[in-house]
């Protein structure tokens, strides 16, 4: 009966590889109409008017402005700085200045060409490097989005000095699906909004502002991949889809073209990242200062909660003694960054592994050698001072240095590459990544969830979704475990706000270890609630259900009970910043043309401690999909922006993602020291993955060419500079 | 994007395609689509009317010697043939991926003259000669005069590609696309070379890129410079001499440069001592 730890299949699976899930895009309820945005084409700029061509036939199209908006003009989510649609001033390109709708899309695309916006155009920053000091305001009066600082000491002046600057860069999330909205005017006056998403209730939160009351639900339609890109952004969409939906009285699906969802959308950060590290000549670090500035865009989003976790990781899974970390989040007039897997770790732990080589190599030391002397342990502090736990970070280190002893996998070589004089190297990055929300976020958060027992069957209501990480088929398997029946009787609700609670977003690493434990205490309280219901003190559910008279469906809900053990001052910002950690080590193995600076990618070794594996093959999915993320950022994926912060390689051809091809041979291997808190003892890992390949690859191509590169992305036009850089020097 | 109230004009022999292409000069040519419907979807094509050869019969198959390929052949159909050079069949595999692959034409390639078309600089370096046929008649050209200017092609407004002739080699083909990842690359540089070599010394040499100009081209200079004499790949350098590589979205001109020659004198260095 325990399932857990089993690889049953996926409830997803056959209705994806047989074409007959249905995404949003394939809803089609009568009299629909097709929306589309008209967007800013400066980066600060004053509306001067917006005007409708006169030569065009507008009989058929709704258009939406500012003033159209019920409630208020804003998209609720930290701050209220983002409008839901320009009014009076752009503050970065592709911003939503007016919408359309049209009986078919091609009109409604039509259409937006036909609006005519007028600008008067203002002072523009794109340097987040320049934007504290800067005479143009973009948020407050010195575009400070978030400030923060960890004081834990200061150098001690007595240890060897490395310092260096590290750049990361934007990237996109590129989930399969494009964003996309329907909203839906029911006959009742109230309003359906289904769509590609990750959080119901961000949705919810954010619509009730626009519209001034909550006379609707928000349902998830199965979803084609997030990665964080439909955290926060489909707020937008779907005011935006609402919005024409109640001006024209007919349901309004808004889709995005990819070119438009790859110009418009949140991407990953990019940071300024420099250390100042101190350490014995023997490589035991001493002190740490981290300098960061992350650019924020023209809005605030999440930025100061992604800000907030690079802090907390950069300083990586090293033991420090003393540690002083400032970063700062600015706004710039470009689009907004927001939630990218990882949100803000791969950044931070970038810098700190490239550092590390960097110490590793200035002091002569062996790379493995210098983080063997400084990983973590168990009872060791953290850069806030939190007494660490079920660390993990050797067994995972041994366990990929064990796997990457094995020979590597011969392979064809590529067709086309003709002859290339291959150099091959081999690197090593380590990452730990906090799981859930920082400080005491899922305090306030409180996340519910819910079970019901419908005759011998179970349903479980939570607002996580399943966005193809595989949350509607785990949960069920938590259930069915704690309460020893088979998975197939445990089904999931519709991800729906009218049904289902509000558990949290689907974001941080805290779906199955926090929503997990929340729905495994379900399923616990709804065993007692069954004793108590027949007088039984069994524990057997089958007996208990055999002696229920009842057919009555049974519900039990459940908030999340903080983890007694931690604790977080958010004011000074000390303590356990999460409640565990996941830990992983990274080996990658690579070849590069040293004509073209191409780098192939031969193997991917990586040991990740997830604590618990409820479904190894999901699990290892995710771990696999991740790095193949992390690779793409580390060596291919680059943002290419006009004068205007525009992004110019808007198609699949030229914004450049690994295929299948690309990827590597992944050997991964799952280490489980368990978290007691988290359900059977799972940690998060959804973000961990990203965390570490792209140091490795880095420190690979180091050994392979004898370059240093600090900045990402390392493509093959930077290698090739870099080469020439180092044949002049 | 995809929707279009164009008319569709379909062949479904030879004759009546010349007689369509005749009666409709302004149609574009649709084979596999493969570049078509991009541009559709990119709002990158004004078709007022579409002329599809797809299954039009006289321009399909590859003869039994290879010295023959129809311009409706796909790049599956390229990748497979025993009889084709190995360069051309690994130029066929670096298409796209299998789903372009199986719908994309050689001729569609060669008529859509993108300066980084895959397979392009392979023809000059094989000096293949195209046939071109029209209701007047019929006329090859040689690839080495078929690319005139960006997207711009030797071809009649009442002209269609029938197929291309690779001559008799003595020597080797060799191919190389530069495309930063394995699969739906798009070439940043794209190099077809052929050498025939006799005692040392270079006979025949052709050497041809893609992507670092608006056609692809001949590299007559370093040509010039070697034939006659041994391999001398330090002579690498002479590339510049051609190629105009630009900075676009996908790279930069001092990248393009830069990789043309150092892949030129790989290759050349690897030519010593055969």
């Amino acid at each position: 009966m325990m399932s857990i730890g089993k690889a049953v299949v996926r409830t997803d699976g056959r209705a994806k590889v047989t074409g007959q899930a249905i995404y949003v895009d394939d809803l089609r309820p009568e009299g629909c109409l097709y929306g589309a945005t008209v967007r800013s084409e400066r980066a600060h700029a004053r509306i001067l008017g917006i005007d409708l061509d006169p030569s065009f036939d507008w009989t058929d199209i709704t258009v939406v402005t500012a003033e159209d908006i019920p409630g208020e003009n804003v998209v609720a989510l930290m701050t209220d700085d983002q409008p839901v649609l320009v009014d009076g001033e752009c503050r970065h390109v592709m911003e939503a200045v007016a919408l359309v709708a049209a009986p078919t899309r091609e009109r409604a695309l039509q259409a937006a060409h036909r609006v005519q916006v007028r600008y008067e155009e203002l002072p523009v920053l794109l340097d987040p490097a320049q934007a504290e000091n800067s005479p143009i305001h973009i948020f407050g009066t010195d575009n400070v989005f978030k400030r923060l600082v960890i004081d834990r000491g200061t150098s001690t002046g007595m240890g060897v000095v490395h310092k260096a600057t590290y750049h990361t860069s934007l990237a996109e999330q590129l989930y399969i699906e494009p964003q996309g909205m329907l909203a839906i005017p029911e006959k009742d006056g109230s309003l359906t909004i289904i769509g590609s998403l990750q959080c119901p209730y961000y949705i919810h939160k954010a619509l009730k502002r626009v519209l001034g009351h909550s006379r609707f639900h928000v349902v998830q339609a199965v979803t084609g991949g997030g990665f964080g890109g439909k955290e926060e952004f489909p707020s937008m969409v779907a005011a935006h889809a609402t919005l024409l939906a109640i001006k024209s009285g007919r349901p309004v699906k808004m889709i995005y073209r990819r070119d438009e969802d790859l110009r418009a959308s949140t991407k990953r950060h990019p940071a300024i990242i420099q250390i100042t590290s101190e350490c014995t000549p023997e490589g035991e670090l001493l002190s740490w200062d981290a300098r960061i500035i992350v650019d924020g865009g023209a809005y605030n989003t999440l930025t100061p909660v992604v800000l907030s976790r690079l802090v907390l990781h950069v300083t990586g899974p090293y033991r420090i003694p003393k540690v002083h970390l400032e970063g700062v989040a600015v706004a710039t007039h470009t689009p907004p960054n927001g939630a990218y897997r990882g949100f803000g770790a791969p950044q931070a732990q970038w810098a700190v592994e490239r550092h590390m080589d960097r110490i590793a190599r200035e002091l002569g030391i062996d790379p493995l050698e210098l983080r063997r002397k400084n990983l973590l342990k168990d009872g060791d502090l953290t850069a806030t001072g939190g007494v660490l736990h079920d660390t993990a970070a050797f067994l995972v280190l041994e366990e990929a240095l064990e796997a990457a002893r094995a020979p590597l996998l011969q392979r064809a070589p590529p067709p086309g590459a003709g002859i290339a004089h291959w150099k091959r190297g081999r690197g090593l990055a380590l990452a730990f990544h906090g799981c859930g929300f920082t400080g005491n976020g899922e305090s306030w958060l409180k996340g519910k969830a819910a079970l019901e027992l419908v005759g011998s069957d179970l349903r479980i209501l939570t607002g996580s979704t399943d966005i193809g990480q595989g949350t509607d088929t785990i949960f069920p398997q938590i259930v069915a475990s704690e309460l020893g029946i088979p998975v197939e009787r445990v089904s999931m609700a519709p991800h729906d706000t009218a049904q289902v609670p509000d558990s949290g977003p689907t974001v941080a690493s805290r779906t199955t270890m926090v929503v997990g434990s929340v729905v495994q205490s379900c399923a616990k309280k709804l065993r007692l609630a069954l004793q108590a219901e027949t007088g039984l003190a069994s524990n057997n559910f089958a007996e208990l259900l055999a002696a229920r008279n009842s057919d009555a469906v049974l519900k039990v809900e459940h908030v999340y009970e903080p983890d007694a053990s931690i604790r977080w001052n958010d004011a000074d910002y000390s303590g356990d910043a999460y409640p565990t950690y996941g830990w992983s080590a990274n080996i990658v193995d690579l070849e590069v043309d040293p004509d073209t600076g191409e780098i192939r990618y031969l193997r991917l070794v990586t040991a990740t401690d997830v604590g618990r594996a409820i479904h190894p093959v999901l699990v290892s999915g995710q771990i696999e999909g991740g790095a193949l993320q992390a690779l793409g950022w580390a060596n291919l994926e680059e943002v290419v922006r006009d004068q205007h912060g525009c992004m110019r390689n808007d198609r699949l051809t030229n914004y450049i993602i690994p295929t299948s091809l690309d990827a590597p041979e992944m050997v991964t291997r799952l280490i489980e020291v368990p978290y007691a808190a988290g359900p059977f003892g799972a940690k998060g890992v959804g973000e961990l993955p990203l965390d570490a390949p792209a140091a490795a690859a880095a420190a690979a191509l180091e050994q392979a060419l004898g370059l240093v590169l600090d900045d990402l992305p390392m493509t093959p036009e930077r290698v090739l500079l870099a080469m020439e850089r180092g044949h002049a020097a | 994007m995809l929707a279009s109230n164009a008319p569709v004009y379909t062949a479904k022999t030879l004759a009546q395609a010349l007689q369509l292409r005749a009666d409709h000069p302004e149609a574009v040519l649709l084979a596999g689509g493969t570049d078509v419907m991009v541009f559709l979807e990119a709002d990158r094509l004004e078709a007022p009317a579409f002329l599809n050869l797809w299954g039009c019969e006289g321009l399909h198959g590859i003869s039994e010697d290879g010295r023959k390929i129809g311009a409706l052949c796909t790049w599956a159909e390229l990748k497979e043939h025993p009889a084709l050079p190995m360069a051309l069949r690994a130029c066929a595999r670096t298409v796209g991926a299998a789903q372009i692959q199986a719908r994309g034409t050689v001729g569609g390639n060669i008529a859509n003259a993108s300066p980084a078309g895959d397979s392009l600089p392979l023809w000059l370096a094989a000096d293949a000669r195209f046939t071109l046929q029209s209701l007047r008649g019929r006329r090859e050209v040689a690839a080495s005069d078929f690319f005139l200017g960006y997207r711009k092609t030797a071809l009649a407004a009442d002209e269609i590609l029938v197929d291309i002739q690779l001559p008799v080699q003595k020597g080797e083909l060799y191919y190389k696309k530069v495309g930063t990842r394995l699969a739906q690359a798009i070439s940043k540089v794209v190099l077809g070379a052929y050498v025939h070599q006799e005692g040392g010394v270079v006979r025949e040499l052709r050497v041809a890129l893609g992507a670092v100009a608006p056609v692809p081209l001949r590299c007559r200079a370093l040509e010039e410079a070697l034939v006659g004499g041994p391999v001398r790949p330090e002579l690498a350098a002479l590339v510049h001499q051609d190629i105009r590589p630009i900075d676009d979205v996908r790279s930069s001109a001092h990248y393009r440069a830069k990789v043309a020659e150092n892949i030129l004198r790989t290759w050349l260095g690897s030519l010593r001592g055969c």
